[in-house]
């Protein structure tokens, strides 16, 4: 057969008895899954278009409908299983790479949930965060090895000039989405929410639309491969620069914006024609080795005055305990280490699924490493690539993290459940589209509460484990990995994470 | 007063704006009974507009110098002391339909199924608050409080 | 070096007593001092240090060494007469006690380093040459402890109630202007005598109570800078902290204490604009170095004492001034014991360092 229709996923089922033909659900899908027949007074549905999105699901007013998988059986096959079947033909027939959307679902085991707290008990009291103060407070930038005073007035002064930091109320971030792969209204509800909190977002490899300068006091702004609007305002607007060398999701390959989500406002904002595909190339083409990375590094810190911390993103690989060494001395003030599980908007199914390690091994590596070297101090680690929690949070800090990216959980905030659809721009929650019909479904006003719920519950989440710990400033828990223990590990990956099984004592 | 300001930006179009509307000027009160058992089939008093990817729902102003108030013959109009909003009583409308063609909005619709009425939007007097308000899924429609001096 | 590579949790009974015009006194009062708070500790564990005791010998390093048997001692000897010129050595005096029922072999060298192997590595002064000295005896030859290894004093500690412990020393025959003293009440297995208080490096001791919950980054911090903590005790995180902030750093004690101890950021926040600055790039700089969890703790050197408590004072400290003498204790009973009319009586509040210094020393700050 030369043509076979793609397999039916999910099925958007009805309850007739609930449904009241109001067509909340038609005029919704951006993938025309449901459709109205005035003759009957019926609302049919055509499932081969569901992504399970959900969208419908929750707009219908009776909760008529449900999203199930569909079960159209194959023999049970441990190694042929449904889905390796299904991919197989729909390259045959198509001839094409398969692109998917978000993080890595693959059941590669998670650390995190591999790893258990400790808390303080007998011989050192726990600390109740809602009586006694608990510090969340985070400094992001080189640090000096001293600080030197001035003792020969009167009064002490403070001789030591401290590089540039940033400060974070809470050392949680969000993350790199660029736009052109987000909607504008979710830029704006990422930068409201980080003005509100007391953090940063970044603006990732899209550039900088003029409507978010009035954010620039909490903005990161991203220099990737592509160069997408950069310029001097663009560098001189952000209280940090990243540099993007990697990103999890898609290590060795650059950014992907599909031509479809090229709009006008991008195409200004990018500095790029309307409608072609924004490809970034795979390395900068500057940068083909260390020296020129820290060749760049420096030109940015020359344009900014050495007023602004530069750092540098990069992919979660074998190696990476020495190349985060190499970007350190290279004058990195930070390191952003993204590990498999990042997200993207857009990216080869193939790639995202099967290259690069996880954060919790590459965070682990990458503070031992430095610290061996004695240069921990040099540069702040950030880690990134399937935080979900506060938990996680709590052990990434642990395992040498100085703060989070989280980007995955922010989307999901403000309404994405993962159907992984994002490089078709027909997003229903209105976050990863440019069309003006989806674009409003996200209300930056809601958007933006919706992350600062999330952030504050998180925030109190983590100082009650921290207050548990008998700790109560976070920069005690930073590295500390004697808080942690490790469950069901291997002697290998305790070795690489630095933590001792549970059940052993100091 | 307190007045419904309109969102245009984020209004998404999905009419539950309408759905709730019908449901709360029913009998039953109830969704599914509202729209599958009642007749006559109640009818809402929000509108949705609509123009490409430009929509909006609109419901009465409640405006300070109403024309529809003048032009009623019955005295059916009248303007509630308390909220100042402008309300319809249905007992004496005769459905002339002069306040229909008056409104600069076209937000008073026909209600012909039963005896014969026009139906506009009442601010939800018994309720907290409007249910246009309270259930739209993106606060295209908020409720602005008048600052009590 | 420890066969109990378990962490011992420290606790519960501190005193230092300190005469700052220098004149020296017998260990009889700090004797008299912890033993009144025997309940406090459960015999397994006592310690004292001493300072001016060896004025013959002052300006000769002096090591306080523990064997477990005769070969540790003759593989320590062999590695110090290759770097140090062994200018007196003997054992330490001690008296028999029933209760002490084992103890390791006890002696005291009196050393001088050797100019050409210092000389060696170009960039270390004799202090830090020593250091390394310590470290290598403490991790590499096994059986062999380093008590104390600092100049005119000396470090007296090991597996028992700290009276006893003084008793067995003969502390009351030597004379100090300087004496700090421990009990212990380890919740681990039986304690070792290397693992009692005080923690000696230098001319620094630190006697600790408390449990410190940031031990691990403590720990990670120091290697940055060349500290091995090989002994899983707090006490020595404390001790190395102490020699790295104010010998290396050269920071005033108020200052470590705006670090060991940081005060909080809102409290920070409203200090004039000056201090603000200095108390921002200290916890920025030195976050890691900040001890959290409950301690209280007497560090020592040559020249100051200092009693410090944690940042919401989780443990007592009672400090009290009696004409030149300065006491910091973990009670005020202990005190009045050996001074019954105290000048001045006052609880230091959370990360307010007492400091006792001699009076012709000029310190830093």
């Amino acid at each position: 057969m030369a043509k076979r229709p793609f397999p039916i996923e999910f099925i958007a089922e009805r309850n007739e008895a609930k449904c009241i033909a109001c067509q909340a659900c038609v005029r919704m899908c951006s993938n025309d899954v449901h459709s109205y027949d005035a003759e009957t007074d019926k609302v049919t549905s055509d499932d081969s278009k569901c992504v399970a999105c959900h969208f419908c699901e929750v707009i219908c007013p009776t909760r008529a409908i449900t999203i199930k998988r569909n079960t159209s059986e194959f023999r049970p096959n441990a190694n042929w299983n449904a889905e390796v079947i299904k991919n197989v033909t729909k390259q045959a027939e198509t001839g094409g790479v398969f692109l998917t959307g978000m993080g890595c679902d693959k059941p590669y085991p998670i650390y995190w949930d591999h790893i258990l707290l400790n808390a303080s008990q007998v011989t050192n009291p726990s600390i109740d965060p809602l009586r006694e103060p608990m510090e969340l407070r985070t400094y992001l930038g080189r640090k000096e090895d001293r600080v030197e005073i001035d003792y020969s007035k009167k009064e002490p002064a403070l001789k030591t000039k401290l590089n540039p930091q940033l400060k974070l109320e809470i050392p949680i971030l969000f993350s790199a989405m660029s736009y052109g792969s987000i909607s504008l209204n979710t830029c704006k509800s990422l930068a409201r929410a980080a003005e509100g909190l007391k953090i940063f977002y970044n603006t990732g490899e899209g550039g900088l639309h003029k409507d978010l300068y009035r954010y620039r006091a909490n903005t990161i702004v991203q220099v990737a491969s592509g160069r997408f609007g950069v310029h001097k305002e663009y560098l001189e607007a952000g209280a940090a620069i990243e540099i993007k060398l990697g990103q999890g999701a898609k290590p060795g390959i650059g950014g992907h914006l599909p031509g479809e989500k090229v709009s006008e406002d991008i195409s200004q904002t990018r500095m790029i024609p309307v409608g072609t595909d924004a490809l970034s190339p795979a390395p900068h083409h500057d940068i083909y080795s260390i020296e020129d990375l820290k060749q760049l590094i420096f030109a940015l810190k020359e344009v900014t005055r050495y007023k602004k911390p530069v750092g540098v993103k990069i992919s979660a690989v074998h190696n990476v305990a020495p190349i985060v060494s190499g970007i350190v001395r290279a004058g990195a003030d930070f390191v952003s280490i993204d590990g498999l599980r990042g997200g993207t908007g857009a990216a080869p199914t193939a790639i995202r699924d099967n290259v690069g390690i996880p954060i919790e091994l590459a965070i682990a590596v990458a503070d031992t490493r430095l610290r061996e070297e004695g240069i921990r101090n040099r540069a702040s680690l950030i880690a990134a690539g399937g935080i979900r929690c506060s938990s996680d949070i709590v052990k990434a800090i642990a395992l040498g993290a100085d703060a989070v990216y989280i980007g995955t959980a922010a989307l999901v905030a403000m309404g994405c459940n993962l159907c992984q659809k994002c490089y078709t721009g027909k997003c229903n929650w209105g976050i990863a589209t440019q069309d003006p019909y989806l674009t409003k479904r996200l209300n930056p006003d809601i958007g933006a509460r919706r992350l600062e719920n999330l952030i504050k519950a998180w925030s109190l989440e983590i100082k009650e484990m921290l207050g548990g710990m008998g700790i109560n400033s976070i920069e005690s828990l930073r590295g500390n990995r004697e808080q942690l223990r490790g469950i069901d590990l291997s002697d290998t990956d305790l070795n690489l994470l630095g933590i001792k099984p549970a059940g052993s004592a100091w | 007063m307190d007045k419904i300001l309109i969102k245009e930006e984020y209004c998404m179009g999905c009419r539950l704006c309408e759905v709730y509307c019908l449901v709360q000027h029913s009998k039953t009160k109830n969704i599914i009974k509202a729209y599958k058992g009642e007749y006559p089939k109640p009818v809402s008093r929000i509108i949705v507009e609509e123009k490409g990817y430009v929509s909006f729902a609109l419901q009465c102003r409640h405006c300070e110098d109403a024309p529809c108030l003048d032009a009623c013959m019955s005295g059916a109009m009248y303007r509630d002391e308390k909220t100042n909003a402008v309300l319809c009583d249905e007992k004496k409308c005769v459905a002339c339909w002069m306040c229909v063609m008056t409104c600069p909005f076209g937000v008073i619709s026909r209600n012909i199924d039963d005896k014969k009425i026009a139906s506009k939007c009442d601010l939800c007097a018994n309720e907290e608050e409007p249910v246009c308000v309270k259930n739209c899924p993106n606060e295209a429609i908020v409720m602005v409080r008048e600052k009590k001096k | 070096m420890s066969k109990f590579q378990e962490k011992q949790m420290s606790g519960c009974a501190i005193v230092g007593i300190m005469d700052q015009s220098g004149n020296r006194f017998s260990g009889k009062d700090i004797i008299t001092s912890i033993a009144s708070m025997h309940e406090r500790s459960n015999g397994l564990g006592g310690g004292f240090v001493a300072y001016g005791i060896y004025p013959e010998n002052k300006e000769d390093w002096c090591f306080h060494m523990m064997f477990e048997n005769k070969t540790a001692m003759s593989r320590t000897e062999e590695y110090l007469r290759e770097n140090y010129k062994i200018i007196k050595d003997s054992i330490i005096p001690t008296k028999e006690d029933s209760s002490i029922k084992y103890r390791p072999l006890l002696w005291k060298y009196f050393l001088q380093p050797k100019k050409e192997k210092i000389e060696l590595h170009y960039d270390l002064t004799e202090e830090d040459f020593v250091v390394k000295t310590v470290m290598h005896i403490n991790t590499k030859i096994e059986d062999a402890f380093v008590a104390s290894s600092g100049k005119n004093m000396g470090v007296f500690k090991g597996v028992g109630y700290p009276e006893e412990i003084g008793g067995f020393y003969r502390l009351e025959e030597y004379e100090a202007y300087l004496w700090t003293a421990h009990g212990r009440f380890p919740t681990n297995t039986a304690g070792w005598w290397g693992g009692a208080h005080p923690f000696g490096l230098l001319d620094w001791s630190v006697v600790h109570n408390g449990e410190i919950s940031s031990y691990g980054i403590n720990k990670r911090f120091l290697f940055n800078y060349g500290y091995i903590c090989a002994f899983s005790t707090d006490t020595e995180v404390i001790t190395y902290l102490f020699d790295l902030l104010v010998r290396k750093h050269e920071l005033s004690f108020e200052m470590v204490a705006d670090i060991l101890a940081a005060p909080f950021w809102d409290i920070i926040e409203r200090e004039p604009p000056k201090k603000k600055e200095i108390l921002q790039a200290l916890r920025i700089v030195y976050g890691s170095a900040l001890l959290n969890g409950p301690f209280s703790v007497i560090a020592a050197n040559s020249k100051t004492m200092v009693g410090l408590n944690d940042r919401i004072k989780l443990r007592p400290l009672i400090a009290a001034t009696c004409k030149d003498k300065i006491y910091i204790a973990s009670e005020e009973s202990a005190i009045r014991e050996v001074c019954s009319r105290p000048d001045r009586v006052w609880m230091p509040k959370a990360g307010e360092p007492v400091v006792g210094s001699l009076k012709d020393v000029k310190e830093n700050g």
